[in-house]
């Protein structure tokens, strides 16, 4: 944060339509980028990527006095924490999907049924294309059209796809969004019905962000949200660690569990709590940072067990999508935050994904998407291992929505049998299964 | 036959802002090192102090990722492309 701001005298800064020297002043209290490897500094600009090293570049603040009842006065969405973003001070009058303030669920029927003693849900369902990509994409949004770029761009497992589409739709600039071919059917037509680009690629996820990759290279006023503009992308999660302090209160909890896919989401909550226990926001309590993944696609959890720091790429294979990534390029700094704060990572199979999603569903009235129960069934796999305390008060993350997912849990739900509208029909049913309604 | 290899933006000041350029077919390591020969300097961005690759790089000889192959090792044979890309997925 104290580093000064140097120009790289090796090579230009990478692609984008701004060079050095011309970096804009509208992105807020943000001072400049700086390589999470290295340390190097750039001035804020159209780069991702350290020219020295290749590491990633993140967002640095100059930060002046924020308080809680200037925070509080705000909008009821992520621009309430426009001070702590990389975005302009009038960031909330643009058209935008004003994401976020989702709801903190106090969760005491599975807190009952996880054996754990205070729980609560995270519900990013409530976002406007039904998953926590909102957040992130409006960041992006935000900082894409102060840095100059003309066309929204991802490669996507799903999720980020529908916000993509969605908010260059509001916004009225184009959109271009790179799938894997087989994608869940939801989360196809929730991104073609706004309108934009949508190409099918055939390969997995990292196929297809290779490609996204090589055209953020190639086209210059393409901003491809999670590759060219990850640094300001990337700082729109921390607003769910925000919204969880305040939520509680503006204090953090004791532990939190997380879905890990590119692992950027668990690293910026733990950004978010320590940036508000820095600025005095909440008490400086410890937490724990736990990270869910599948076991089908569980590279991070594979190198916390075997005690490395490095991740070791796999090809996936879990009906968990948007979590199927097999080269996470956050898992080194997943594995440095569940380390330094005495977490853990825990990789479950499809089968106890789906009865965790169903046992949400049923405990809390939560319809969680696949990631969604990833995370709860971690949840209770660290809890049997003694490695998550049940007596401490926890937070777990449901990133989205069950009805994107629905092929995931379909096979193992009851087929109805449809009876005449009579009482005697009814009462026969009732007779049979000793429930109504079900077969 | 050679082998061709893609050049990432911020790796362009070695290769004179070449996109592509060609070298002669082997393992990657040997690629690399050859790479470097004729652009001194770009070998060491890819590789660090230790000779491996950089945490932050990945490189795909054709569509394979090399961690996912035979790493420093992988063939790369006549004819075929090699990518070097900066790490960065989400989503």
């Amino acid at each position: 944060m104290t580093a000064p701001v140097t120009t790289s005298t090796t090579t230009p800064l990478t692609s984008g339509p701004l060079t050095s020297g011309t970096a804009p002043s509208r992105l807020g209290n943000a001072s400049h980028l700086s390589c999470r490897e290295c340390g190097a500094t750039y001035e804020l600009g159209a780069t991702h990527v350290c020219a020295e090293c290749f590491g990633p570049l993140e967002v640095s603040y100059d930060l002046p006095a924020i308080t809680r009842a200037s925070i509080e006065a705000g909008p009821h969405n992520i621009w309430r924490y426009a001070s702590l973003l990389p975005v302009p001070a009038d960031v909330a009058s643009g058209p935008n999907t004003e994401p976020g303030w989702t709801r903190l669920v106090r969760a005491d029927q599975l807190a009952r049924a996880t054996g754990l003693r205070s729980l609560w849900v995270k519900d990013e369902r409530a976002n406007p294309t039904h998953s926590f990509k909102d957040r992130v994409v409006a960041v992006a949004l935000a900082a894409a059209i102060e840095l100059g770029f003309k066309v929204l761009a991802c490669p996507s497992t799903g999720n980020l796809a529908n916000a993509v589409a969605a908010a260059a739709a509001r916004a009225g600039i184009r959109s271009v969004v790179l799938i894997p071919a087989d994608l869940e059917p939801q989360k196809i037509l929730a991104t073609t019905i706004y309108g934009g680009t949508v190409v099918a690629v055939q390969g997995s996820y990292d196929d297809v962000n290779k490609l996204a990759s090589e055209l953020a290279d190639d086209r210059e006023d393409w901003a491809f949200v999670n590759v060219n503009v990850r640094p300001y992308y990337a700082e729109g999660s921390k607003t769910i660690g925000f919204e969880i302090a305040e939520q509680l209160g503006w204090r953090l909890p004791e532990q939190i569990v997380v879905p890990v896919a590119s692992g950027a989401q668990l690293v910026k909550i733990d950004k978010a709590f320590r940036e508000l226990a820095a600025l005095g926001l909440v008490p400086e309590t410890g937490w724990k940072v736990f990270g869910a993944q599948a076991a089908g696609c569980s590279p991070v959890t594979a190198a916390f067990e075997a005690g490395h720091d490095v991740v070791q790429p796999v090809r996936p294979a879990t009906l968990a999508k948007s979590l199927a990534i097999g080269n996470p390029a956050d898992g080194p700094y997943v594995l440095d935050v569940v380390r330094r704060t005495g977490g853990a990572l825990a990789a479950v199979t499809d089968d106890e994904m789906v009865d965790a999603i169903r046992l949400l569903a049923a405990t809390e009235g939560i319809f969680a998407e696949t990631a969604g129960g990833v995370t709860l069934a971690s949840l209770r796999k660290l809890v049997a291992s003694g490695q998550l305390d049940p007596d401490a008060e926890t937070v777990i993350i449901n990133s989205g929505d069950g009805l994107k997912t629905l092929d995931a849990v379909s096979p193992t739900l009851p087929a109805l049998t449809p009876i005449r509208p009579t009482l005697a029909e009814f009462a026969a049913l009732e007779a049979a299964t000793g429930e109504a309604g079900r077969a | 036959m050679s082998v061709s290899v893609r050049v990432p933006t911020i790796l362009r000041a070695y290769t004179g802002g070449a996109a592509e350029v060609a070298t002669e077919p082997g393992t990657l390591r040997e690629v690399l090192a050859s790479l470097d020969a004729s652009y001194p300097g770009l070998g060491g961005r890819i590789l660090d102090d230790a000779g491996r690759l950089r945490r932050f790089v990945n490189v795909y000889v054709g569509e394979e990722d090399v961690r996912l192959a035979q790493g420093l090792d992988t063939p790369v044979p006549s004819g075929v492309q090699v990518s070097v890309i900066p790490a960065v997925a989400g989503g």
